[in-house]
């Protein structure tokens, strides 16, 4: 499975990720925007202890997404090779896929008469042919590196280990809302990229399967309960009826 | 008398024209346009009132039918049509805000096709198709009677046990399901509205809701047709809504304390306390009139017992709301454009009006008291 490892370290706010992901979309290319549904990446800037630093932010594609969960026909899809993709076409704009990102990515086409959403890709198309995403291909630094998960893994620990007073000990994505393929190492707190901190560990899927998993036995026993009821007050009102009847002395 | 009908003439012609001139720039411009709505806010007024709070109150339907033709509590039957009548133009209205509220709605029928049993959503989807037909079917005799077709009635009545259970059972998924959606928020949503009982406590106030809406409504009703009340009969949902609210009390403060939230209710002072204020005013509104509806002085006035029934509505009401907007953090700096007010009052106008047409054209409330007293367990009415 394919994933990003984004390097906060060696970031220096070029820009040239966000060029070529407009160009590889075919999106307008606007200075200092906010994710948007035109502009799947951004990158930031922001004063810390350490100095300016500079981050992108973008779908985190995670290995059991929120927003593909939520979706009622599957307009969302997570890949078997990594990308979380989007199908605007069969989309019926409930927007429950921006109500339940965890991370605020997916955005909305708000003035439109047929809305869609816009977010990262992935750059799925390319990947299928065997190409790194163009944000990738365009980082002159890699601080955006594009590889199987696993190997970006391995990248990211070793990089931690051989600069421990450089790194931050975490690798962000790893193991946040079950996982991600987009993945970060900082030598700021993650909160301060707008990272939210405490995630479940846990997929944000299985909360609502909890609930959806009692539905089956709740239906069957709901129905016999009510059957059983139905049944025993039914024969409550006959009883009381047979017994008015020989009250009053008439039989029919 | 005339000055007050003229009002509320005008009152009601100014709302729909509103609430035209809203829909006009929601499908011309899009819902950017006539919303408040932003990516940090996707959902607002439309699907925190029109969806949540009509469903809920739509549920006095599958509470009323489901006491008289499965627990065969037979004082409830006078209260049987109007309450589905309510419950079924509830859900044609919520169908309506939906339309309104998806970005495409011509692709709605894919839920129908496209199968992701994943998505509480599409849980949602099939409910609210399957309870509207059976609403309707529950509905269709009053119809039928009125054009003569008397086979059709005839059918219609002969699967009223069976639908009533089929309603129960989807009313109780659709209930809890509008809770559920909100469990794959844990970080978004409020601590002191999260929880994972949420579908529970969903159900649990919806029966309330539903119940305080029949008193709502047969207060309204009667004072609109000039009918006698049916305390004795109202006075019993009372009771049952105090249960039920008092269920749901206990639900949710044993979850509070559960989950280690119990203090978070204390931050009433300061910076972020408008969740706590709001957390108490919904508890103040949810206690005040079940503590009261206890004493049967209060149960047997009438005029208490509307508004027993209104501010339990408002408790209800502001719950949903709470969930939808206070208990997310850009729900706090959220508030309804003035089109989204239009386009929900005028759907509620709507509502109202076709309740008045029905009770008006069909006989929505005659009919089961005739023949209360032959057996009743035989002569099944819808
Ligand atoms: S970050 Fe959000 S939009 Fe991207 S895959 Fe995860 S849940 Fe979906
Ligand atoms: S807005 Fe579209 S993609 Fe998002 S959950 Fe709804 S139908 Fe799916
Ligand atoms: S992966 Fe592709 S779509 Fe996503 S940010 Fe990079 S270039 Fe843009």
């Amino acid at each position: 499975m394919f994933a990003l490892l984004i390097d906060v370290t060696r970031c220096v706010g070029c820009g040239a990720c966000v060029a070529a992901c407009c160009e590889a979309n075919g999106l307008p290319l606007e200075e200092g925007a906010d994710l948007g549904p035109y502009h799947y990446t951004v990158v930031r800037k922001v004063r810390t202890r350490r100095g300016e630093v500079y981050y992108r932010l973008l779908c985190m594609h995670c290995l059991d997404p929120a927003c593909a969960s939520v979706c009622p026909i599957g307009a969302l899809k997570k890949r078997p090779d990594g990308p979380v993709t989007y199908n605007a076409s069969i989309c019926m704009g409930c927007r429950y896929c921006v109500q339940a990102c965890p991370f605020e990515v997916p955005r909305y086409e708000w003035n439109s008469r047929a809305p869609k959403l816009g977010k990262c890709s992935f750059c799925a198309e390319r990947l299928q042919h065997g190409q790194v995403t163009a944000c990738a291909e365009a980082c002159p630094t890699g601080a955006t590196l594009c590889g199987e998960r696993n190997e970006l893994l391995k990248v990211a620990r070793e990089r931690i280990a051989a600069e421990p007073g450089k790194y931050l000990p975490k690798i962000y994505g790893e193991r946040e809302v079950g996982g991600t393929s987009v993945l970060y190492i900082s030598h700021v707190p993650f909160r301060t990229l707008g990272l939210p901190e405490h995630l479940p560990l846990e997929p944000l899927p299985g909360y609502t399967g909890r609930a959806l998993s009692q539905i089956p036995p709740l239906v069957g026993s709901a129905g016999i309960v009510l059957a059983g009821l139905w049944w025993l007050t039914d024969r409550k009102a006959e009883v009381a009826r047979a017994e008015r009847e020989t009250r009053s002395g008439g039989r029919r | 008398m005339m000055i007050r009908r003229l009002f509320w003439r005008w009152l009601a012609l100014a709302i729909l024209a509103a609430g035209v001139y809203a829909t006009i720039v929601r499908f011309t411009q899009g819902l950017g346009a006539a919303t408040n709505l932003s990516d940090q806010m996707p959902w607002g007024l439309w699907v925190g009132f029109d969806v949540l709070c009509g469903v809920g109150l739509a549920a006095g339907g599958f509470t009323i039918t489901t006491a008289v033709y499965i627990l065969h509590l037979e004082k409830l039957r006078p209260i049987v049509r109007p309450a589905v009548l309510t419950a079924f133009l509830g859900y044609l209205l919520v169908i309506v805000a939906l339309l309104y509220d998806l970005g495409r709605p011509w692709n709605i029928w894919r839920a129908t096709v496209m199968w992701n049993p994943r998505s509480v959503m599409f849980e949602v989807a099939w409910c609210v198709m399957l309870y509207t037909t059976v609403l309707a079917v529950e509905f269709s005799p009053l119809l039928f009677d009125r054009l003569g077709w008397r086979r059709a009635s005839r059918a219609a009545r002969s699967a009223i046990v069976p639908l009533t259970a089929a309603g129960f059972i989807l009313s109780t998924l659709h209930q809890s399901s509008l809770g559920s959606l909100y469990l794959i928020l844990p970080t978004k949503l409020h601590p002191l509205w999260y929880s994972p009982l949420l579908p529970w406590l969903f159900w649990f106030s919806a029966v309330a809701g539903g119940l305080a809406m029949v008193i709502f409504e047969s207060g309204m009703s009667a004072r609109a047709f000039g009918r006698a009340l049916e305390l004795d009969v109202l006075e019993k949902l009372a009771r049952a809504m105090t249960v039920f609210v008092g269920l749901f009390l206990f639900l949710r403060w044993w979850d509070l304390g559960r989950r280690g939230h119990a203090a978070t209710a204390l931050h009433v002072w300061g910076a972020d306390s408008l969740p706590a204020r709001m957390f108490w005013l919904e508890m103040a509104l949810f206690v005040i009139p079940a503590a009261l509806a206890l004493s049967s002085r209060w149960r047997r006035s009438p005029q208490r017992l509307f508004g027993l029934g209104c501010t339990m509505v408002g408790a209800f009401l502001l719950h949903r709301l709470n969930v939808s907007t206070t208990a997310l953090a850009a729900g706090q700096s959220y508030f309804p454009s003035w089109m989204e007010i239009a386009v929900t009052l005028m759907l509620v106008t709507l509502g109202v009006a076709a309740f008045r047409f029905a009770v008006r054209h069909l006989a929505v409330f005659e009919g089961p008291r005739r023949m209360k007293e032959e057996r009743p367990t035989q002569v099944v009415y819808a």
